[in-house]
């Protein structure tokens, strides 16, 4: 079977959106991860995966500029990360409003129009008018006009997800960086808003990197993988990563990934909280993509 | 000079030719148009508790001036936007963390009872009154050199927070994402005590340091009940307070014997009152489209 990191990247012509290069990072003193290497090139769709607590919104953080790189080389849509504004698209994870906050959906939605100007919107402005035009397609879009103008605190956590998939959406970034956008959803929703983010990737060419807990809902959509373990990654097409090999190596431990009849994937084994062994990390790099295997 | 539709009314009219009464309308608009704009962000940052410790803060500058016989202003404005500031270093990412202001607040009221005491001893008994001034504001008092500079802090105070009000919003209600959209979210806390801080030093002038928590809050609080738009609740919130400065200035002059931070107290938590009388404006909507 396919050894890990030598799956051959997709040839995109341009400049990847995303590159990490031998990348690690330390958060309080203590290193989750590191040589990590990725490329995600233009309309992609990859997923990251890993236990609780391995660092999958710290990667997030990495690409959003949010979060330094403590070594390696990060190029975020060919610039440094933190500098496209808004040509990414931010879900974080788990957030919800305060119940008693006194604003509109489409008001938190225009905050990712706008949000970072200066000043006061001006009443009756040309912009004002393309803004609302924006805000009301984009909420369509993501089927939430039936709540948009409810105020925001008053909505179900699912149906405040997909008004801040709108947010990330309203400015048509270049990519989307999606934290857990399926968490709080159930089922049949989680089929839904995962089949719309894969559809903004086809139609609008839009590379997501999308942090995931069950990569089953969007199994069918992924262009790669990434798994996430301490120390290292692997990242590859999911037929070549999401494997007992694969796996075990990356874990160090038993793990058996079995296929239902319906195609779902089943984890069995994998480490669910990251061992704290920050002093070994330095010689565990199991994972390391695109290096010798 | 503001000649408000409000104050044309037959009984306060001879108000309007009175100078001490022109000063503290052109002082006390400034002043509450600050409080209003200032108060919106206080309520929805959730940050009222730090508007409560800077009126104490401005109570102990304003005393620890008279006390070492410095500038009232300079120990106004010096200690309630140092204090501010202060509170933004102790808390997480720029906003005053409540354990924090609960663990100065009494010292700092402390301290003021201390300047108190020097103050009181050391001078003449005459000025055994300055706490209270302090405490309950004296804006009938203001002469016009003093009124026009309230008056143009106000608005100094009013320009700054619109200047900001945008990314304010966005950082107040979705901090994350503000910052990942490159918003100086950690900067913008800091400018907004700075100028909470600034606004309590003002409005002290006109209400008291007791009773500014009632200016910032209470209008703010209406108007959040009134609307869900975020900027037209911004400024309604300072149109609120100017108009209940106003009725309030009235009140004190028409009915003898009741102070002016009374009477804009007594309109601004009525009108608070008021909103609780109706339907918030959201749920109304929701309801209607229900019910469709
Ligand atoms: N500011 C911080 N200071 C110290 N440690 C932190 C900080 N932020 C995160 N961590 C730690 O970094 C680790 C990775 O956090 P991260 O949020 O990236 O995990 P995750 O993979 O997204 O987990 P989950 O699946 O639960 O969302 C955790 O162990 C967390 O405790
Ligand atoms: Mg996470």
């Amino acid at each position: 079977m396919a050894r890990q990191g030598t799956s051959p990247e997709p040839v995109s012509a341009a400049a990847p959106v995303v590159a990490l290069q031998d990348v690690a990072v330390r958060v309080g003193g203590r290193t989750l991860w590191s040589g990590v290497d990725l490329r995600v090139g233009a309309g992609e769709f990859v997923a990251v995966l890993g236990p609780n607590g391995v660092g999958k919104s710290t990667l997030v953080k990495v690409l959003l500029g949010v979060q330094p790189a403590h070594e390696g080389r990060v190029r975020v849509l060919g610039g440094a990360p933190g500098r496209a504004g808004e040509r990414v698209g931010y879900l974080p994870q788990r957030r919800s409003f305060d119940a008693s906050l006194r604003m509109r959906g489409t008001d938190v939605v225009r905050l990712g129009w706008d949000g970072d100007r200066w000043g006061v919107p001006l009443p009756r402005s040309r912009a004002r008018r393309a803004a609302r035009k924006r805000i009301a397609e984009v909420i369509e879009r993501v089927g939430a006009a039936g709540y948009a103008h409810r105020p925001i605190g008053q909505c179900s956590g699912g149906e405040q997800q997909r008004l801040l998939i709108a947010q990330a959406l309203v400015r048509r970034p270049e990519l989307l960086l999606l934290d857990e956008p399926l968490d709080s959803l159930d089922l049949p929703n989680q089929a839904a808003v995962a089949s719309l983010i894969g559809r903004i990737c086809r139609e609008e060419g839009v590379t997501v990197v999308m942090v995931a807990h069950d990569v089953n809902p969007i199994l069918s959509r992924l262009d790669r993988v990434v798994y996430l373990a301490e120390g290292g990654a692997v990242s590859g097409p999911p037929a070549e990563v999401i494997t007992s090999e694969t796996l075990t190596r990356l874990y160090r431990t038993p793990v058996e990934v079995l296929r239902t009849s319906d195609g779902r994937l089943v984890v069995v084994g994998q480490p669910e909280a990251p061992a704290r062994h920050s002093d070994r990390h330095a010689d565990r790099h199991t994972g390391r993509d695109g290096g010798p295997a | 000079m503001t000649s408000p539709v409000l104050l044309a009314a037959p009984g306060w009219a001879p108000a309007l030719g009175q100078p001490f009464f022109q000063h503290a309308l052109v002082a006390g608009t400034g002043i509450a148009a600050a409080a209003g704009l200032v108060g919106y962000f206080l309520v929805l940052r959730a940050q009222v508790f730090t508007g409560d410790a800077l009126s104490h803060v401005a109570f102990t500058g304003a005393l620890a001036a008279f006390a070492l016989g410095a500038s009232l202003r300079i120990g106004l404005y010096g200690g309630c936007i140092a204090f501010a500031l202060l509170l933004g270093v102790l808390g997480k990412r720029g906003r005053a963390d409540d354990v924090v202001i609960g663990s100065v607040f009494s010292w700092i009221l402390g301290l003021g009872a201390f300047f108190l005491t020097l103050y009181t001893t050391s001078r003449s008994a005459g000025n055994g009154n300055a706490g209270v001034g302090v405490l309950f504001g004296s804006i009938f008092g203001l002469s016009s050199g003093q009124a026009l500079t309230a008056a143009l802090v106000g608005a100094g105070i009013c320009a700054a927070v619109l200047a900001v009000a945008r990314p304010l919003l966005f950082a107040s209600v979705d901090e994350a994402v503000a910052a990942a959209r490159g918003v100086p979210v950690r900067v913008l806390g800091f400018v907004f005590l700075a100028l909470v801080g600034a606004c309590a030093a003002e409005a002290t002038q006109a209400v008291g340091s007791l009773l500014i928590l009632g200016l910032l809050a209470a209008p703010a609080g209406a108007a959040q009940r009134m609307t869900v738009r975020p900027f037209l609740a911004l400024a309604l919130s300072a149109g609120l307070a100017v108009a209940e400065m106003w009725a309030g200035l009235a009140m004190s002059y028409a009915v003898p014997k009741t102070p002016p931070s009374f009477g804009i107290l007594a309109v601004a938590t009525a009108v608070y009152g008021a909103t609780f009388l109706r339907k918030p404006r959201g749920r109304r909507a929701a309801a209607a489209a229900n019910a469709a």
